[in-house]
């Protein structure tokens, strides 16, 4: 799908404020409620719009540390990637897994209640992850900015 | 802390699946009545439960194809002001995210860019120009997945 300068409209408003009431959008994007609703739809249906999903605050439900693990695996392995993920995916406490091209091979979000409990997951669950060749992590002290919005 | 009952996990787990939900729908899945549905809605999103909602696009539909996380240690020679730091790289609208982390970085970004010589472009003009910017270690994103979280 091509999509124009008012559809750039609608998503760059939409990415701003994912609730934000059609007739609003309609407006600031300078086209009719209906068209802006058509135009929604066919977005979604053209699976360019794939989803709104809730985002939970995990700190405020007890979550105090958030870890950044990057990973180098062992490429030696043919089924390194597929069996670390799968495995992965078992893993409660993992919010994001993502596969990268660089120096890091795959990147695990991961959160924990406290400190003890970190190092229990981390112990338990995460070194004991398959085809692991080395790893890092990165503790989240604090999130200076998180937005998805884009400069369309 | 909040303090969450099975119901309530439920509610979380279906609208980080999908935040458009209505209260009625949602609430026929967890064997609630609409109204008493929307009101727990309305409760974890006044306790903060919920921190809001999350657009999902096909980046590469909408021009941005491109994923970089980048680590980024600060210079140690002269005395730098992260303060200074923090709010160029906020600054740049191809930044969706600025975290400042403990470990071998200081700071992890992600930066949306349409394509490689885009990124490049705001590597070379925007990033390597931060004041007290030192090593930078650049990941290309090949893949993402996100997971419900420990709501079980």
């Amino acid at each position: 799908m091509q999509i124009d300068d008012t559809d750039r409209r609608i998503l760059r408003n939409l990415l701003a404020d994912p609730a934000m009431a059609v007739a609003a959008l309609a407006e600031r994007a300078g086209i009719t409620t209906a068209t802006c609703w058509r135009r929604i739809e066919k977005l979604r249906e053209a699976g360019v719009i794939r989803g709104t999903q809730a985002v939970i605050d995990w700190r405020r439900l007890g979550w105090e540390i958030e870890v950044s693990l990057r990973f180098t695996l062992d490429k030696t392995h043919p089924r390194a990637f597929d069996e670390f993920i799968a495995a992965a995916r078992l893993v409660p406490e993992v919010l994001e897994i993502q596969t990268f091209l660089g120096q890091t091979d795959v990147r695990l979000n991961v959160i924990a209640r406290d400190m003890e409990h970190w190092k229990e997951i981390y112990r338990d669950r995460i070194l004991t992850l398959p085809h692991i060749q080395d790893t890092e992590a990165l503790m989240l002290v604090s999130s200076i900015k998180d937005t998805t919005e884009l400069p369309l | 802390m909040i303090a969450l009952d099975d119901t309530d996990r439920a509610i979380l787990r279906a609208l980080e699946q999908d935040a458009t939900l209505s209260a009625g729908a949602l609430g026929r899945r967890v064997g609630l009545s609409q109204p008493a549905c929307w009101r727990r809605i309305q409760r974890l999103t006044e306790q903060g439960a919920i921190a809001g909602r999350r657009l999902e696009l096909d980046l590469a539909a909408v021009g941005f194809g491109v994923t970089v996380f980048l680590g980024i240690k600060i210079g140690t020679r002269g005395r730098v002001s992260l303060e200074d730091f923090e709010r160029a790289v906020t600054a740049i609208p191809e930044v969706q995210v600025v975290q400042h982390v403990l470990g071998v970085f200081d700071y992890r970004i992600k930066v949306r860019a349409r394509d490689i010589a885009d990124f490049e472009r705001i590597l070379r003009r925007r990033i390597l120009t931060l004041p007290g910017i030192g090593q930078v270690e650049a990941n290309v994103l090949l893949s993402e997945e996100r997971l419900p979280g420990p709501l079980g």
